[in-house]
């Protein structure tokens, strides 16, 4: 579905108008290939690469070198028309619900934005425009006496879902989840990962799931790849990763990743 | 057995606001001893954080009213006291530990200033903790920045001596907050209250300052409230563990009495609701129903209307804490019986 075959981005950095700035390697080669219908997961720390990767993917920027296929073709060589009916099948859950719904705007509007915005490809009128948001929020699981309310009157679980319902109203194919939980609480969390792993199935998704959290990948992908200062260090199933990393990186991630079922025996104390 | 630390007795918060008055803390009941790290955990709103500013007597009053309760600090109660010994306890025997790193620390000062700063000011009440040689300015300021230098040797930031000289730009999240933590306990503290101290951070950084938070306490036998979400943390550093639902403390006791056997229906479902090792996708339950408003909330217990277990008797009264075995008290009408029910 998705490729990525040693893609690089590289950024110009720290220059002033007197100072050549360094360059930062946000993305070095990564190559990464994720099958149709498959849940892949991408973890790392902050300052990693995820959200780089995830502008590529979206090309919102370009680049620096390697190539990014989607179903085969190259992304980088589409036209105008071509790039919009290809984002029409990519879309995204961001991370903050509470920043990334449009405050003045009603779920009617969100929703059917992006409809609009992909008229060509979605092809609906303005009553079926609303009538696909009516289907849509029951699909994640709110209802049409929702239609005409605003973000604020949304818990933080509610907005994610309705976040949800925008990036599938064009229909898409491949979904990129840039940690669309670490907002919330863990009875929310719980339920909008049900939410994601029903659509899922229901719809035959691809998901690009990035995280920080081990748990929640490994409660939702079938594969994951670990990535360190914009280099892939480790790919391979969940179970395999986490059961048996391989690098000394993931080693320490699976070590350090805070297990509710594995209680920590305290260290003895220093001094005492 | 010495005295308790920290007794918050039935606390009763509201916060009056535009909507009408908010009842948000509605009988709190927690004892902290030297030595223990109390998890205090829920969800977001139900009163985690403004317990632990009212401990550090940190929420402007008004909005806020302490219509009922007690908190006793080491025997000395802490609602009415007059802001300057409040002020004398706080940043010396009361330290705390904020989420967000990147806005704590004041922008527009050096990183040694701002520590420099609250050990002179913890020194005015303790003077030796600034050691026996500190007299005059000059050297107070002197003994205050090496002790400022030996805090940041300790949790464990490089270079010490530089960092003094650095600003909170130049630092990452987890410096900052390792900055935090030693201003923090550059008092030497009794009582440190940590409200998300790690939750900004990546898991590795947060696995150090955990364990960092640990050696200290023990090193220096504070008692430690630390406010999270995050029941994996918990886990991992908790002697003992509180959790809150909607201004009740809902069950408390032992860390391992209470997750291996949860006698609460809401400590049971945020369990539940934990993607653990071995749970098949779409097995995770999630909680349904919502957080009740506090401007309304319901009578009785609290958790009633989306209790599993609720009877009518629940919505009358507010139920008292239970013993459930050693170590381990539920407020729950029918805590015995949730075990034979699950």
């Amino acid at each position: 579905m998705l490729e990525l075959q040693a893609v690089s981005k590289v950024y110009a950095s720290g220059g002033g108008p007197f100072r050549r700035g360094r360059p930062v390697v946000a993305l070095d080669r990564v190559s990464l290939a994720i099958a149709r219908g498959e849940s892949f997961g991408l973890v790392g720390e902050s300052g990693s690469g995820k959200t780089t990767l995830t502008r590529l993917v979206l090309r919102l920027e370009e680049p620096s070198s390697g190539r990014i296929l989607l179903e085969g073709e190259d992304m980088a060589k589409l036209g105008r028309a071509a790039l919009r009916r290809l984002r029409s099948r990519v879309q995204i859950v961001f991370q903050d619900p509470y920043a990334s719904l449009n405050p003045r705007m009603t779920v009617h509007d969100i929703v059917t934005e992006p409809m609009l915005v992909h008229r060509d490809a979605v092809g609906l009128d303005r009553r079926g425009r609303t009538g696909r948001a009516v289907e849509l929020l029951s699909l994640v699981g709110l209802g049409a006496e929702h239609l005409y309310r605003y973000p604020h009157e949304f818990s933080g679980g509610q907005r994610q879902r309705i976040g949800i319902a925008r990036a599938l109203a064009t229909g898409p194919e491949l979904l990129l989840l840039d940690e669309p939980t670490s907002a919330l609480d863990v009875s929310v969390q719980a339920q909008v990962l049900n939410l994601l792993c029903d659509l899922q199935a229901r719809l035959g998704l691809t998901y690009l799931f990035i995280s920080h959290d081990l748990a929640v990948i490994r409660y939702t992908c079938d594969r994951l790849a670990v990535i360190r200062a914009g280099r892939i260090v480790e790919e391979g199933s969940c179970a395999r990763v986490l059961e048996r990393p391989e690098s000394a990186y993931a080693r320490e991630l699976v070590r350090t990743m805070p297990d509710f079922g594995r209680r920590a025996t305290p260290e003895p104390a220093p001094g005492t | 057995m010495e005295p308790p630390l920290l007794e918050i007795r039935d606390l009763q918060l509201t916060l009056e606001g535009f909507d009408g008055v908010a009842r948000v803390l509605n009988g709190v009941d927690l004892t902290l001893r030297r030595g223990e790290i109390w998890g205090l955990v829920g969800e977001t709103g139900c009163g985690k954080s403004v317990t632990g500013l009212s401990v550090a007597r940190l929420l402007p009053t008004p909005p806020a009213r302490y219509p009922k309760g007690s908190i006793r600090f080491d025997g000395t109660e802490l609602l009415g006291l007059p802001e300057a010994r409040v002020r004398s306890l706080r940043g010396r025997r009361i330290g705390m530990i904020f989420q967000d790193p990147t806005t704590n620390l004041n922008p527009s000062f050096r990183i040694g200033e701002q520590l420099v700063d609250v050990a002179l000011a913890a020194a005015r009440s303790s003077p030796e903790l600034l050691g026996p040689d500190a007299n005059g300015w000059r050297a107070r300021r002197r003994a205050a920045r090496d002790r400022a230098a030996a805090m940041l040797a300790r949790v464990g930031l490089p270079e010490p001596e530089a960092h003094l000289d650095a600003w909170p730009h130049q630092l990452s999240g987890g410096m900052r907050q390792r900055v935090l933590i030693a201003m923090a306990l550059i008092g030497r503290p009794d009582l440190l209250i940590a409200d998300e101290p790690t939750t900004a951070l990546d898991v590795s950084v947060q696995a150090q300052v955990l364990q960092l938070l640990l050696g200290m306490v023990r090193e220096l036998r504070m008692g430690v409230l630390l406010i999270t979400h995050n029941l994996a943390v918990v886990a991992q550093i908790c002697t003992h563990l509180a959790v809150m639902y909607a201004g009740n403390v809902v069950e408390r006791g032992e860390v391992g009495a209470v997750l291996d056997r949860p006698g609460h229906p809401y400590t049971r479902a945020l369990l539940a609701a934990i993607p653990v090792q071995g749970v098949a996708r779409g097995a995770l339950r999630g909680l349904p129903g919502a957080v009740p408003s506090l401007l309304a909330p319901p009578s009785g217990c609290r958790f009633a209307p989306r209790c599993p277990l609720a009877r009518p008797a629940c919505s009358r009264e507010l139920p008292a804490f239970v013993r459930l075995g050693p170590g381990q008290e539920v407020a729950c009408l029918r805590a015995g019986e949730v075990e034979a029910a699950a």
